[in-house]
């Protein structure tokens, strides 16, 4: 091997080339035990989140290389650094950069050696013990694919001369290159930087023989580089801060200038070279250099001076030093609240009205955020939190704005008027879209939850909106949607309708929606689509082409739809009943709870419940869409997904340790025998309760679709042992929730303009709502009703539901009709048990809630009711004692037929 | 051996074999061919264990050797891309590994030798093929425990360690580390291999095949193109490349990195385009060597081959193709 080019060629994640023009590679040295108290407590500790984070500080502080230390005699120096490393290797804005294993024992670099995916730097070894250890060692890092740096070091004792440097520099090189072959470009020399200034006449030179000594190496030793621990030179004057920082710059800049290319610098601990204090130099040169007899005396006599007056840097702040515009627009695309206030006063100052603010920098940084979102360089949590920044800064403004009665002049893209419509709570989608048009120069006008037609068509004539746009989670809230839409046209309003929400489609919208209004009805998939939707509709050109596509392509869907209705083959409900699910009960006895009547939890473990998180959905709220866990390690969307999965985790352990929510629950068990597609429940004594005929009844529905050969038309009564059986059955019901408490949350993240978190505590709410439901589920199995006695299913089995019986939710595919929440509410009491009501539209409020039925026979599975005749839905409405048209309209989304 | 393969890789293109899997698939084995006489009363499924039918039908495996051979292949792959205990593990097979590479190396070695008998003026060679396990050394399974790693270094040493020997032993010429997701494992399978050398007291050519597995460039662990090269050159590779996960379209601007900056020989044996929906290849062996004719149009290549839906077909065009042109030269510059 020859050493033709000189370049130590390192690697992370990614390449660290160190070459002649690389200038200097920084180090980081704060992950080092021997060096940092606070990161030793950590170790010692195993507070190794923390350790991580003093990590992820080095590198956002411009460390090149990270140095990790774990040599403390208190410590199991192996296993910590095992553990660091592993760590490391998760994260990978820390492990994008190469690592310096740093130890004086040889077993703890051999195991740092084994966890570093990357080309890393061994730290370090030496002649010390001996020639045979040097190139046994050697051998070994060469085999393991490291780099090494070299102590000036040798069996007699540590160079402290320049001639001793350079006699075991050579020694050690040639042994490297000759005996262990070992790539010259490889080899980092670490000549000693040793403390000046000591008062000590043998330390006079310290500085000065290293400087000479790289020279030296640099020269002679082809390919080899050379690195020290900087501070060791200011030793002397530990607690000054301002001296110290001093003297490791102008060590720096003349070590540097003989050749060193790297070292372990601390960067908060570096003046700039130009900005010291002039006087201050000449003394640290004087010293460094020893041009002075009394260079030590007045050093120290400068340092009396200016002791304790020390400051505080931190991470790279550079942008800090750019105009206000730029730091605005840094802010706003990083998402950095933390000098906004500042920034945007300092701005204000400058425009001649806070609007231009606004107009100017703050829309200048949005627009920014918007075309990274647009191109997918940007994901959902990161613009959410540009937001917040933009929010921050607005409400700043906002009094100045009031105060030169500049109101009005908005030159905003248009205004968009937003609501969850009537008996419908869900708004964590319909924020999200606020958020994402607000990025985007649009001004929203957001009415909130259960707004009612009126209510939102009142207000989009008095502010006179650009764009109304309708959200829904729950079906009913589909005809609520269809309602607004005659609405506004028997208004005769020229605003376009958008729809979006969980339970909308394209499909509902363009055969339901769309033809009952004159204007515009699009329906829009999610937040990202909601931009382009709403510039097309507020350009007058692009408006038109638009229009006409949505309402060609709505047309086109709308004849498919009808097509595809006469296509499909349905069967009377009479046939449907005779290919019912035919269980065997003579042989099967069901299990009985261990109680009956209802039980309730008042105040339930969130901690508990934490662990039967399903995060997959989670990330979908954020429109970050792949399966955990492997969306964490995603290509595209795996750093924000991981960010935004550390956020979420923190807001958690707070939402647990400071009790923000509380989680409650009633579940019930009933005597219960199938009579044809009803559930009669026996035995219940509140007069409320029965149905007709002194019976309490449950409803349900049955797939009418033609089936194949062999294969059942299901209703959930099937599950059910039924009457003529003679066999005891059972039902059970419940609901949860872990939402009480939550408004007032949601209300103090509104308040301080931080979507961020209100979007996240509404969706980790939901999901501790889920969680909840599906831990219940698994103490009914194994608990109250104990059908199974031992079951050990992972949480991912668990999300598979790979257990026995279900739970399905009144207004989802198996049963999808809401109306019959309220029986479901009134056995179990659930308003007072739970502490949840019921919409009009029998949403669930807190929204954070689940309810449904038990079922527990082995055979009994999830399904679709699919699309539903119209004989069965007047034998229905006559079962419930309704009007036909009154449960057509519950059950809009389901029938096979157009009303 | 070794030395030929140089001087042959300096004059021109080198061929590698294609799919193995693929292949495999047309004979529509069921689990009594895998288990042959041998492992007939074993307790778990066998299926899918392609290593094992070296031994239960290594009729079968030979004869795709034979094909791609035919098809214009320097160079095969032995049957062996889970010969490790720690991917034979799974089937609770370890104790069959040492058989599984041995046997492997030797029926391929029969093979090449039998070609070359028949064309002297053509040598061909046995790459034994050393997977790159089924677990992560670098990469925790579990989200909620990143420290933990489920395979340690010394672990993946100890069973690389005894895959290459029992491959070396049954007759490979060289040996391919290959389809590397997680460039710790590759480190580990390293240093197993100058363990191995050293012990043996003789060296092998080893080369070195990572996988790209999406369009962001970088392996499954994080690291980009140039970085993986960067971790893994500490040793004197006969070459370095890619394979899999990617179609040769998608490949090449990884492999202008190493074609620029490798100091070893470069390889690449793609998959038949991306899978459709299916989870099909469906590139043609006309679509496939349109592509590599750009890698060879802008010289980035020394070795190519197939990988993942390639048939004898796509390494008979490959190798037509590879005829008109010259191999990569290695830049002076990255000669360190």
């Amino acid at each position: 091997m020859t050493a033709t080019n000189n370049i130590l060629k390192l690697s992370g994640l990614e390449p660290l080339l160190v070459t002649k023009e690389s200038n200097f590679i920084n180090i980081g040295e704060r992950t080092n035990v021997t060096g940092s108290k606070a990161f030793l407590k950590m170790i010692k500790e195993e507070r190794f989140e923390d350790a991580l984070a003093v990590a992820m500080d080095q590198v956002r502080g411009g460390a090149q290389v990270l140095d990790v230390n774990m040599d403390e005699g208190m410590i199991d120096g192996t296993k910590a650094m095992v553990q660091f490393l592993n760590l490391i290797a998760s994260e990978p804005e820390i492990s994008r950069i190469p690592i310096m294993i740093d130890s004086s024992k040889w077993e703890i670099i051999e195991a740092g050696l084994k966890c570093i995916q990357g080309k890393g730097i061994v730290n370090s070894i030496s002649l010390k013990g001996g020639e045979e250890d040097f190139i046994r060692q050697a051998k070994l890092i060469k085999k393991y694919g490291a780099a090494t740096v070299i102590m000036a070091f040798d069996e007699d004792g540590q160079a402290d001369s320049y001639e001793r440097r350079i006699e075991i520099c050579q020694r050690s090189y040639d042994i490297m290159v000759n005996v262990v072959k070992f790539n010259p470009n490889d080899i980092i020399f670490d000549p000693n930087i040793f403390p000046v200034a000591t008062g000590m006449d043998e330390h006079r030179n310290n500085a000065l023989d290293f400087f000479r000594a790289t020279k030296w190496i640099r020269t002679n030793l082809k390919g080899a580089h050379v690195s020290g621990g900087v501070s060791n030179v200011s030793f002397s004057f530990r607690g000054n801060n301002i001296v110290r920082e001093a003297m490791h710059s102008a060590f720096l800049y003349h070590a540097i200038k003989e050749g060193m290319d790297m070292g372990i610098v601390n960067p908060t601990m570096l003046e700039v070279y130009d900005n010291i204090e002039k006087g201050l130099l000449e003394r640290v040169e004087d010293v460094l250099l020893n041009r002075r007899e009394d260079s030590t005396e007045r050093l120290l006599e400068y340092a009396e001076t200016v002791k304790g007056s020390a400051k505080k840097k931190e991470e790279d702040l550079s942008w800090r030093n750019q105009a206000v515009n730029e730091r605005l627009k840094h802010a706003l695309v990083k998402g950095i609240v933390d000098f906004i206030d500042e920034d945007t006063e300092e701005c204000r100052l400058q425009f001649d009205k806070p609007l231009s603010v606004i107009e100017g920098p703050l829309m200048d940084g949005m627009n920014v955020v918007g075309d990274l979102f647009g191109a997918g360089k940007m994901f959902l949590p990161q613009v959410v939190k540009s937001a917040r920044v933009m929010k921050k800064s607005v409400a700043y403004l906002l009094p100045y704005i009031e105060a030169s009665k500049q109101v009005g002049e908005s030159n905003k893209q248009g205004k968009i008027l937003l609501a969850t419509v009537k008996g419908d709570v869900h708004d964590i989608g319909k924020n999200i879209v606020g958020v994402v048009l607000a990025c985007n120069n649009f001004e929203i006008i957001d009415l909130g939850v259960m707004v009612p037609c009126d209510k939102i068509l009142d207000a989009a004539e008095k502010e006179d909106v650009d764009i109304i746009g309708l959200s829904g989670l729950i079906t009913p809230s589909l005809d609520e949607m269809v309602f607004v839409a005659k609405e506004m046209k028997r208004r005769g309003m020229k605003q376009p309708l958008l729809i979006g929400g969980a339970t909308t489609s394209k499909i509902h919208t363009a055969v339901k929606i769309e033809p009952n209004y004159d204007q515009p009805t699009i329906h829009v998939l999610d937040a990202s689509r909601s931009v382009p939707v709403a510039s097309s509709l507020l350009n007058k050109e692009s408006r038109i082409i638009f229009e006409a596509d949505i309402r060609a392509e709505y047309e086109m869907m709308r004849k498919r739809h009808q097509g595809k209705q006469i296509a499909k083959d349905y069967i009377s409900i009479e046939e449907a009943r005779k290919n019912k699910l035919n269980l065997d009960f003579s042989n099967y006895t069901p299990p009985k709870p261990t109680f009956l009547g209802t039980k309730v939890f008042e105040d339930y473990d969130l901690g508990e419940l934490r662990k039967y998180i399903d995060w997959t959905p989670f990330f979908s709220t954020w429109e970050l869409h792949g399966k955990y866990p492997n969306i964490l390690e995603d290509k595209v969307v795996g750093t924000e997904a991981k960010k935004l999965f550390a956020d979420a985790n923190a807001l958690l352990d707070k939402i647990i340790a400071e009790k923000w929510l509380t989680a409650k629950a009633v579940v019930g068990f009933f005597e219960a025998n199938s009579q044809e597609d009803d559930i009669e429940l026996k035995n219940i004594d509140h007069p409320e309760l029965l149905t007709d005929k002194r019976k309490t009844v449950l409803h349900h529905l049955r797939q009418q679709n033609k089936k194949g050969e062999g294969l059942p038309n299901y209703c959930l009564s099937d599950f059910v042992a039924p009457a003529e059986s003679g066999k005891e059955d059972y039902i059970g019901g419940f609901a949860v929730t872990s939402g009480i408490g939550i408004e007032k949350w949601l209300k103090h993240f509104e308040e301080n303009h931080d979507d961020y978190n209100k979007i996240m505590l509404a969706a980790l709410a939901d999901r501790l709502a889920e969680a909840f439901a599906e831990r219940m589920h698994e103490r009914v199995r194994t608990e109250f009703w104990k059908y199974t006695s031992e079951e050990s299913l992972t949480s991912e089995e668990l999300i598979k539901e790979k257990y026995q019986g279900i739970r399905p939710a009144p207004g989802y595919p198996a049963c999808p009709d809401h109306t019959e929440k309220p029986m479901l509410f009134k056995l179990l009491d659930a308003e007072k048990n739970a502490g949840i009501i019921l919409t009009e539209s029998n949403a669930m409020y807190p929204a954070s809630s689940v309810s449904g039925w038990y079922f527990s026979h082995p055979d009994s599975k999830y399904f679709g009711i699919g699309k539903i005749a119209k004989d069965q839905v007047e034998d229905y409405a006559q079962r419930k004692n309704m009007k036909t048209e009154e449960i057509e309209r519950w059950l809009q989304s389901v029938l096979n037929y157009d009303v | 051996m070794s030395d030929l393969l140089y001087k042959i890789a300096q004059e021109r293109i080198l061929i590698l074999d294609g799919a193995m899997g693929t292949m495999i698939q047309r004979y529509k084995l069921e689990e009594e061919d895998y288990r042959g006489d041998r492992w007939i009363n074993h307790s778990h499924p066998l299926k899918g264990n392609n290593d094992l039918l070296s031994i239960t039908r290594p009729e079968i495996i030979k004869e795709i050797h034979r094909q791609y051979f035919e098809a214009g292949a320097d160079i095969v792959e032995t049957n062996t891309f889970s010969g490790t205990t720690i991917a034979q593990a799974d089937y609770h097979l370890e104790d069959a590994v040492y058989d599984i590479n041995f046997q492997s190396a030797k029926i391929a070695r029969e093979v090449a030798d039998e070609m070359t008998a028949k064309e002297p003026h053509k040598p061909r060679f046995v790459a034994g093929a050393m997977g790159p396990t089924n677990r992560t050394c670098s990469i925790s399974p579990d989200v909620n425990d990143p420290g933990y790693r489920a395979v340690t270094f010394d672990q993946l040493v100890a069973a690389y360690y005894d895959q290459a020997k029992a491959l070396i032993e049954g007759g490979s010429d060289l040996l391919l580390i290959e389809t590397i997701f997680d460039t710790l494992n590759a480190k580990a399978a390293l240093f197993a291999v100058q363990s191995l050398f050293e012990d043996i007291g003789r060296e092998y050519p080893v080369s070195i095949s990572g996988t790209i597995t999406d369009a962001s460039g970088r392996t499954l662990s994080g690291q980009t193109t140039e970085a993986f090269l960067i971790s893994l050159a500490h040793v004197p590779l006969f070459s370095i490349g890619l394979n899999c996960a990617l179609g040769a379209k998608e490949l090449r601007p990884y492999l202008q990195i190493l074609a620029k900056e490798a100091p070893f020989l470069v390889s690449a044996y793609p998959n038949a385009g991306l899978p459709n929906e299916f989870g099909a290849y469906d590139e043609t062996p006309d679509m496939m060597g349109q592509q590599i004719r750009e890698f060879l149009e802008l010289g980035l290549v020394n070795i190519l081959g197939g990988c993942c839906g390639t048939t004898p077909p796509h390494i008979k065009r490959i190798a037509e193709i590879a005829k008109e042109y010259k191999p990569r030269k290695i830049e002076e510059s990255v000669i360190a």
